[in-house]
């Protein structure tokens, strides 16, 4: 059976499956909505946590990001595992003893003040709609690609099927859908990982495989040829990598921290039973991740190795097809600058201009059949453009494995954008009808009306993020990277000093919160979106050498010292928020999550 | 005066921080420590096709972190169990 087919096949019966499970699980009360009921198991909270978390990002583009800098693709990896210690730690276990529904809630009544409210309802909306657009536009570049749709139906296929779960079943609906997907995406992901990691070095074990020696008998190991291909191209060795250690360090901290700030990832550990369940679960989630986690590196190296011994210095006609496929979706490139009708693949951007991605000629074919590419760069001898989504998607083909496999890693991508999306969405609904309209606009509003109105904020969300996923805003890539900065700038300290420190205040809390998420943006819109200059300032002029990714950490320690600074010259917090946080750190009688 | 649930309370927290701190400080010297600050010293040696200060930047340090949170949840149902804190 054809790719094609097998694909319509896996995507039709993982999407069937997801429709079922969302119409057994649809939510009565608002409880259910929000929280899943707060009877969750710790294994079943852990599964969904994971693929919420693991986004379209996660399962394409990061073994992608991995294969092209090396080393340095470190920071994300340990960036977006080790902010669960912290989550496990420092966070998870009180907020659940807290017992409430969001994370505004909690720095609400921590921090006794509308204002700190509205300030957490305001971060939390900015963090989650930067990261569902880009959810969104994932979900369409998936359909596109493999269901041979447009990218725009392939967003409204993906919005009409998470309007389904998560309007009907809320935070139920879509906790056990999340168990669903993140089974799918596991699977669709450790395959051809497996099938690769034997064929290029016998050894089964990905993780083990990339540190084991090529199969081809010369006992050389797989990581020392791949530094030595690496600098005979020209590149720096794979194994080393070209960032400089203040800002991994500084990237990799704003990731940690942004993670365990994320409201969407916070509000999961609401939905179990017990305060001991929230740091078992937290133990599964990151379990659950890091299979996915440790495999990604294993399979940048198989792809990269793959990828620069299939084309240099071979001959376009004798190419694979592969190659001529992934060209006709613009994903892959070749520019004949020396020609010799030879792929010479080296340092620097083989085109110039249009974000160094290539502008075709149409349909129009050069002297060996490729593509005609009309930005090209003359200033670097590079004649390869590779997208770096291609590592992942491309990888079966490239390793030339079964139809089904390859069918495989469209429904596993559309599993991990779509549980996601459903994750986000749902802290939009809360956030609005639990925040903002029972909160602070309408507080007599009743259960089965602030129901409706979740529901109906539900829709709106979806809506807005298809509008964004279709019509993405230039800004919108570069920003959800940025979603991380701005969590760990604003939620992190206020939520750990709300814990861990007693005499924290309102005053001191507030203004953390805002200076740090206000340095955030600058920093950011200075040296990410260039508005303030003509032109974007280039990296020589961050401060420290710190990037805007970093920059969250760097915001962060304002935060905290701004809010210890402030908190020192104003008055204790009242006797009755002294006494929550007593009570928040006793484990026991946690109670079901409540609304009072 | 202090009740004695007070009391109890206190020791629990006191208890509470002392594990945090020590798993915390293994957390910050596994990936900041051996991943980034000491990678380059690390790399001399070799675990395998693994250069040391690599594996545990792409590899070791996620380990670890699982390993650290189930420690934790070991540590503290103890101390729960120990201060009668373990009813719902």
């Amino acid at each position: 059976m054809s790719v094609q087919i097998w694909t319509y096949i896996l995507v039709g019966i993982t999407f069937a499956l997801y429709i079922g499970i969302a119409i057994w699980s649809r939510a009565g009360s608002t409880k259910e909505f929000y929280v899943a009921g707060g009877g969750v198991s710790p294994l079943a909270n852990g599964m969904a946590t994971a693929a919420d978390w693991m986004s379209a990002a996660s399962f394409i583009s990061m073994a992608g990001i991995i294969a092209f800098d090396g080393y340095d693709g470190a920071v994300y990896l340990m960036g977006w595992t080790g902010g669960y210690v912290l989550l496990a730690l420092l966070l998870a276990p009180y907020l659940r003893k807290f017992g409430k529904f969001t994370v505004p809630d909690f720095i609400g009544d921590r921090y006794y003040s509308k204002t700190a409210r509205s300030v957490a309802v305001f971060c939390a909306l900015l963090v989650s709609f930067t990261y569902v657009a880009g959810q969104m536009r994932g979900v369409g570049i998936v359909f596109s690609r493999f269901l041979e749709v447009d990218i725009n139906t392939g967003v409204l296929i993906g919005m009409i099927i998470v309007l389904f779960y998560a309007v009907l079943g809320g935070m139920k609906g879509i906790t056990y859908t999340q168990v669903a997907q993140y089974c799918v995406l596991i699977f669709a992901f450790m395959v051809p990982a497996i099938f690769i990691s034997i064929q290029m070095t016998g050894n089964p074990i990905p993780q083990l495989g990339f540190g084991d020696t090529v199969a081809d008998g010369s006992g050389t190991y797989l990581l020392d040829k791949l530094d030595g291909l690496s600098t005979e191209l020209g590149f720096s060795e794979y194994t080393d990598g070209s960032k400089s250690m203040l800002d991994v360090f500084t990237i990799t901290l704003a990731l940690m921290v942004g993670t365990a700030g994320l409201p969407h990832v916070i509000v999961r550990f609401f939905t179990v039973k017990r305060v001991k369940d929230a740091r078992k679960s937290a133990g599964y989630a990151l379990l659950l991740i890091a299979i996915l986690y440790t495999t990604a590196p294993a399979v940048a190296v198989f792809a990269k190795t793959n990828l620069i011994e299939s084309v240099q210095n071979k001959k376009y006609e004798e190419l694979p097809l592969w190659f001529k496929n992934w060209e006709d979706t613009e994903l892959l490139g070749w520019v004949d600058k020396n020609e010799d009708g030879k792929i010479q693949y080296t340092k620097g951007h083989a085109v110039v201009g249009n974000k160094n991605k290539p502008i075709f000629d149409g349909q129009q074919r050069g002297e060996y059949g490729e593509r005609i590419i009309t930005n090209i760069n003359t200033s670097t001898k590079n004649e390869l453009f590779v997208d770096r989504d291609i590592m992942v998607l491309a990888n079966p083909e490239i390793a030339n494995l079964p139809n089904w496999v390859i069918a495989l890693v469209a429904a596993g991508g559309l599993a991990a954008a779509l549980s996601t999306a459903a994750g986000l969405l749902l802290v939009i609904s809360s956030s609005v009808s639990h925040d903002l309209i029972k909160k602070m606009i309408k507080p007599n509003i009743s259960e089965k009306g602030e129901l409706v109105a979740a529901r109906i904020s539900a829709v709106a969300a979806v809506c807005v993020a298809g509008y964004f996923g279709i019509n993405p805003p230039g800004f919108v890539a570069a920003v959800v990277a940025l979603a991380f900065g701005l969590a760990a700038a604003s939620f992190f300290p206020a939520i750990v000093l709300g814990i861990f420190y007693k005499r924290m205040n309102k005053e001191g809390a507030i203004s953390g919160m805002i200076v740090g998420i206000l340095c955030m943006l600058l920093y950011m819109i200075k040296y990410k979106l260039g508005w303030f200059d003509d032109v974007l300032p280039s990296s020589d002029e961050w401060w420290f050498g710190i990037s805007p990714e970093g920059f969250g950490a760097v915001a962060m320690f304002i935060n905290f010292i701004v809010s210890l600074v402030v908190c020192q010259f104003t008055s204790k917090p009242p006797k009755e928020v002294q006494d929550i946080v007593e009570n928040i750190r006793i484990p026991s009688n946690a109670g079901q999550s409540t609304n009072h | 005066m202090i009740s004695e649930q007070e009391k109890k309370a206190k020791a629990y927290w006191k208890e509470n921080v002392k594990y945090l701190s020590i798993l915390l400080i293994i957390w910050f010297a596994v990936s900041y420590g051996a991943g980034i600050l000491f990678k380059d010293l690390l790399n001399e040696i070799r675990l395998g096709g693994f250069k040391l200060g690599f594996w545990f930047a792409q590899q070791g340090s996620i380990y670890v972190f699982v390993i650290l949170i189930f420690i934790y949840v070991r540590l503290m149902n103890k101390l729960d169990k120990k201060y009668g804190y373990d009813k719902d």
